[in-house]
């Protein structure tokens, strides 16, 4: 996983609540074997107005995703985040993130922001007036910084460390290689199997 | 202090704990299928990893699969490479497969508890949101993203933060036509789409224990529609009895063994629920929903809601935004808006009490002129049974469409999709915007009323019916 310390970009609001994986990343995208391509598949049923925000070409090149509450209800697809990340995304905010959307983008390096949902409204206000806004999401200091507005923000130590570090969970579980053997060995014999080996 | 079934569950499988991490849980179960594992068998061969537990991983097909023709080569080559995909890595990392055209095969949360493997205290993971469908029998289960599936493969465990337990508590008795698919819709039209977020919830009470092991499955399928990590129920008699036999269900004295545990997994009485929500079951009604995200619901003899009855801005805009999608104005009646497709099936109500359910409705009427009925079984197990029991005759008859074993209409994966503007009543779990098909119109609906609607065309539970729809004598 590509680490992630701080980052400077355009941000793009995205005024709605309840946006659902089906709308990050449609199903029929998700018939791909591969982690990239995904990037025309983005709100691809919204992006077919031109009027919507990431047509916008005030938007173009924006790379913080500002979200409504409630931003990756619905599938587990990682595509979702895939399809983020693919099109340039690098870091999204909101006041409430569905848990799996938020596990999966930790674990791919999308840092997904939880902010207060007054505070997301200043900074779609913000970047609404002003396109060309900066804002930086800072993982080191766990803060937000957009013209006057200072956010500091909360991810548990664990996860920050392991973006922080880019580090691969599987590396890191396989360390403990004999905690694992230890417990199966404690299993009961009883639990089920799908074949004998 | 006494524990919730969830933390007895999760301490019972802690691998490794340690100050400032996250447990690290061990994996009972872990299903798979062709959509979310292909890029976690990628990472496993470029890291030249094992599948650590081939004995407790099963794959099956399911979302991509046709529900017509599957003797037939797949038409969509991309579906059709996504499968040939599982395929090649089941075989090359010695993963059972239950393929389109096995007896096993349907879809995954169907395929788990009906072959014995889904049990009580155990851990059950897979690529897939639904999996909180198997917490049905006590079980700790919860969908995961592609990283983490490739995660359990490698390591059958999983790092995982704690999480918060809900009480659902229903007390009092469904009233008749009143369904388990109604009552979760109306949990989740009163916690909301968010309200679980970070909860394990826990179904109980005495309305919760006198469901059948099929209800509880779609009671706790639909606990991601309310946001939550998992949703559980204590396991019991009718628990018990459902497995013993299936299998991969324990045998004689494991079974002891097993049932002597099994009956461990109640929350003590002295334990604390983070939050508590209570339900008079004897207040529901068939319920419906009329938006685009599944807690906008209401019942079915309610009228659609005006926007601006919201005080939250975001909600208000959300349902001005529904309303517009789904081409219906505030104050219409429920009852009067017409569909041109019912679906009933997948892993909320695809199974053969679902089955049954529409069928008693169904037997001797017809399906409306102009309403297009697909009925499809959650798997080929299921499909057997109906066909077994004449179900399939039924539908037939009725003008309905019997079908093959899949996600079907659910997902929009596979052929089984509503065009543009098509409005639906769907046994499913999501309405998402386009998720039956671009531009497709979802109301979820229970089996009953899905069967109801078929009849006279608009949304409409049983009790509308009357017996002059009935064209020939039941038993036909």
């Amino acid at each position: 996983m590509e680490a992630f310390t701080t980052h400077t970009g355009r941000a793009v609001p995205l005024r709605r609540s309840n946006v659902d994986t089906d709308q990050i990343i449609p199903a029929h995208w998700l018939k791909k074997v591969t982690r990239d391509g995904f990037e025309d598949g983005l709100f691809e049923a919204w992006r077919k107005d031109p009027q919507f925000v990431l047509n916008q070409e005030r938007y173009k090149g924006a790379t913080v995703l500002v979200a409504g509450p409630d931003f990756g209800t619905g599938s587990s697809r990682e595509h979702a985040v895939w399809a983020l990340q693919n099109y340039g995304f690098k870091a999204v905010i909101s006041s409430r993130f569905a848990d799996i959307f938020r596990g999966n983008s930790l674990k791919n390096g999308l840092l997904t922001v939880v902010l207060p949902q007054e505070t997301v409204d200043r900074l779609q206000q913000l970047v609404e007036a002003d396109p060309a806004a900066e804002v930086t999401v800072d993982l080191v200091d766990r803060q937000v910084r957009a013209g006057g507005i200072t956010a500091d923000f909360e991810l548990d130590e664990n996860a920050r460390w392991r973006l922080l570090e880019g580090l691969d969970d599987i590396s890191l579980t396989l360390r403990e290689e004999s905690s694992i053997v230890e417990y199966e060995a404690n299993r009961p014999s009883f639990k089920p199997r799908t074949i004998e080996v | 202090m006494g524990r919730t079934l969830a933390e007895k569950v999760w301490d019972d499988h802690v691998v490794r704990r340690a100050e400032g991490e996250p447990d690290l849980l061990f994996i009972d179960l872990h299903l798979l299928h062709e959509v979310t594992s292909p890029q976690a068998f990628d990472g496993l061969r470029k890291a030249g990893r094992q599948v650590r537990r081939t004995d407790l991983t099963i794959a099956t097909e399911d979302h991509n699969t046709p529900t017509l023709d599957i003797d037939k080569p797949i038409a969509d080559p991309v579906s059709r490479t996504q499968l040939e995909t599982l395929r090649k890595n089941c075989a090359e990392f010695g993963v059972r497969l239950h393929p389109l055209g096995d007896v096993e095969q349907g879809v995954v949360h169907v395929v788990g508890p009906q072959l014995g493997l889904t049990q009580p205290g155990t851990t059950v993971v897979c690529g897939d949101s639904h999996t909180s469908t198997h917490g049905a029998f006590g079980a700790l289960a919860f969908g995961i993203g592609t990283s983490q599936v490739e995660h359990v493969l490698a390591t059958q465990t999983l790092p995982l933060a704690p999480f918060k337990t809900m009480a659902i508590t229903v007390d009092g008795e469904l009233p008749d036509g009143v369904t388990a698919k109604d009552l979760i819709l109306a949990i989740i039209a009163k916690i909301g789409t968010g309200g679980g977020q970070g909860y394990v919830l826990e179904y109980r009470g005495s309305a919760i224990e006198k469901l059948s092991m099929e209800a509880r499955m779609t009671i706790c399928n639909m606990s991601i529609e309310a946001g939550a990590r998992a949703g559980m129920i204590a396991p019991d008699k009718t628990t018990f009895d459902y497995l013993q036999g299936r299998d991969h269900a324990p045998e004689g004295e494991d079974w002891d063994a097993a049932v002597a545990y099994w009956k461990t997994l109640r929350t003590d009485d002295d334990a604390v629920f983070d939050a508590e929500v209570h339900i008079d079951a004897t207040s529901l009604a068939p319920f419906v929903t009329w938006g685009t995200n599944p807690g906008q619901g209401a019942p079915l003899s309610a009228n659609v809601p005006d926007p601006a009855s919201y005080e939250d801005a975001s909600e208000r805009m959300a349902a001005e935004r529904a309303l517009e999608y789904m081409g219906l104005t505030a104050g219409q009646p429920l009852r009067e808006i017409n569909v041109d497709t019912v679906f009933v099936g997948s892993c909320t109500n695809g199974r053969i009490e679902d089955l049954r359910s529409a069928a008693s409705i169904l037997e001797g009427r017809k399906v409306a002129d102009g309403v297009r009925m697909l009925v499809v079984p959650g798997s080929v197990r299921v499909s057997l049974e109906a066909v077994a029991e004449g179900l399939d005759k039924v539908f037939t008859a009725a003008g309905a469409e019997w079908r093959h074993a899949g996600c079907s209409m659910c997902l929009g994966m596979n052929p089984d999709q509503l065009a543009p503007g098509e409005r639906s009543a769907s046994t499913s779990n999501r309405n998402f915007e386009g998720r039956q098909g671009k531009g497709g119109r979802t109301h979820l609906v229970s089996p009953q009323v899905a069967a109801a609607t078929a009849v006279l065309g608009h949304l409409a539970s049983p009790a509308d019916l009357s017996d002059a729809d009935v064209a020939t004598p039941a038993g036909v």
